[in-house]
């Protein structure tokens, strides 16, 4: 009996498949991580619709649910169209397309990675959207989203030594909890430094370049120890350094 | 039905673009049948274009000399250089008769999933173009994709640091000749209207 369903969704990559087809891959609301084929993908008319980052209605159907299945789509918010001419916005909304498509299982779905997901590409396709750094500092605290998401979140909420809540300035780099500057002092130049911004309640308008640096190499080293290893990806999509080679060269000017 | 020798030439047919096993076997009869006018001509120029065209040295364009005819056209701005994807976009810039500069052919543009790097590209070969000098101007006219784009960006910031007072300018986008807005999608009109300027 055939399978359809329609759900909202957010478009991840897409890849030629044959001469007129793609296969798109797509981040749904209730479906999760899903492909299909798009015949007439590549045509004049639908190359705009399956852009990554864009936010669409789509049907999918198939024979049985374990097959592949066709994808259909409307648009229903063209993202990709607004970031194209902005170097800054383009590497936050290719990293978080690349990023998710590398790092979240098929088939399984993350309602409030969504939203999150969502709400980011719409943050990065705003006019008033903040400066690189403050952006990437956003895009950080959606990856440790998805590390939560898959089960390895770090808990950054109290010292792993001391219980303390106050002065968390490391992370374990083995077990993702936060500590403290003076238990971790001895061990400075083996613990990952814990951006403030990171840290519940502080808010964080005005990140340096330096320290947008620091989340991006703090959610790094989880997402390449626990997800980029496990998946079919030989390790963080080239997006995601191109965004970090992006902020380097941006010094602290953030 | 028929013999290995036309099932070979169908088979080898159907493998090229826009063509399927169906309209291989038309093309085939075809060229069976019109061998003094199609097929004969068609053997000569295959075997012409398969010996002599190669690669331009310079640019990437496709000719049977290196430089090829647009490099070597004494008539052509060497201030300016238009980067394209492919052959084909060089071939689309030159029939649209718009653009009397030189060409720079990528050879793709960045793609995570097909695992293309700026090294796999010829960006390396085009800073070495632009640090030399001549160029003032450099046209990334690249496709209005995250992927093209995302090319266009990083292949800015690059020539950026290898010739800091160059001009580095994108293909704007909006309205094709002919459109209608009603017709258009979303992220077009949107593009065109960003890009407005004064009547």
């Amino acid at each position: 009996m055939a399978v359809e369903w329609r759900d909202e969704a957010i478009v991840l990559a897409g890849r030629p498949h044959g001469e007129t087809s793609l296969l798109v891959s797509v981040l749904s609301r209730t479906h999760g991580r899903h492909m299909g084929l798009v015949r007439g993908g590549v045509g004049k008319a639908a190359r705009g619709l399956w852009q990554p980052g864009n936010r669409l209605h789509v049907t999918w159907k198939a024979r049985l649910a374990d097959h592949l299945g066709t994808l259909s789509g409307e648009m229903a918010d063209a993202l990709a169209a607004r970031v194209l001419g902005h170097g800054d916005r383009l590497a936050v909304l290719a990293a978080i397309c690349a990023v998710a498509e590398a790092a979240l299982p098929e088939r399984e779905a993350f309602a409030d990675l969504f939203e999150d997901t969502a709400a980011l590409l719409a943050l990065t396709a705003d006019p008033e959207a903040p400066a690189l750094a403050d952006l990437t500092a956003a895009y950080v605290r959606w990856e440790m989203g998805v590390l939560a998401d898959l089960g390895f979140g770090l808990d950054l909420t109290a010292c792993a030594a001391t219980g303390a809540t106050e002065g968390l300035v490391y992370v374990s780099p083995r077990t993702g909890r936060a500590v403290s500057a003076a238990p971790g002092a001895p061990w400075h130049d083996r613990l990952l430094p814990l951006p403030a911004f990171l840290v519940a309640g502080e808010a964080s308008p005005g990140v340096s370049a330096e320290v947008a640096r620091a989340g991006l190499r703090l959610t790094g080293h989880f997402l390449d120890r626990h997800v980029f290893v496990a998946t079919r990806s030989a390790g963080a999509p080239p997006a995601r350094a191109r965004l970090t080679a992006r902020l380097e060269a941006r010094g602290d000017i953030g | 039905m028929t013999g290995p020798e036309i099932d070979r030439l169908m088979t080898l047919l159907g493998r090229l673009p826009g063509l399927g096993p169906r309209s291989a076997r038309r093309v085939a009869l075809h060229l069976i049948q019109k061998r003094d006018a199609a097929m004969l001509p068609l053997i000569a120029a295959l075997s012409d274009v398969a010996e002599r065209v190669r690669p331009c040295g310079v640019c990437g364009n496709f000719d049977t000399r290196d430089p090829c005819a647009v490099c070597a056209d004494p008539r052509r701005d060497d201030s300016a250089l238009c980067v394209v994807e492919d052959v084909a976009d060089l071939w689309a810039m030159e029939r649209a008769g718009a653009f009397s500069g030189r060409y720079h052919v990528l050879g793709g543009v960045l793609s995570a999933l097909e695992g293309v790097g700026p090294e796999d590209l010829a960006i390396p070969a085009l800073e070495a173009r632009c640090a030399g000098g001549a160029v003032r101007e450099v046209v990334l006219a690249l496709g209005a994709t995250v992927d093209g784009q995302t090319t266009a960006h990083v292949i800015a910031d690059r020539l950026a640091e290898v010739a800091p007072g160059l001009t580095v300018s994108s293909l704007g986008q909006g309205v094709p000749v002919g459109g209608e807005l009603d017709f258009l999608d979303d992220g077009t009109i949107g593009a065109a209207l960003r890009a407005r300027r004064p009547v």
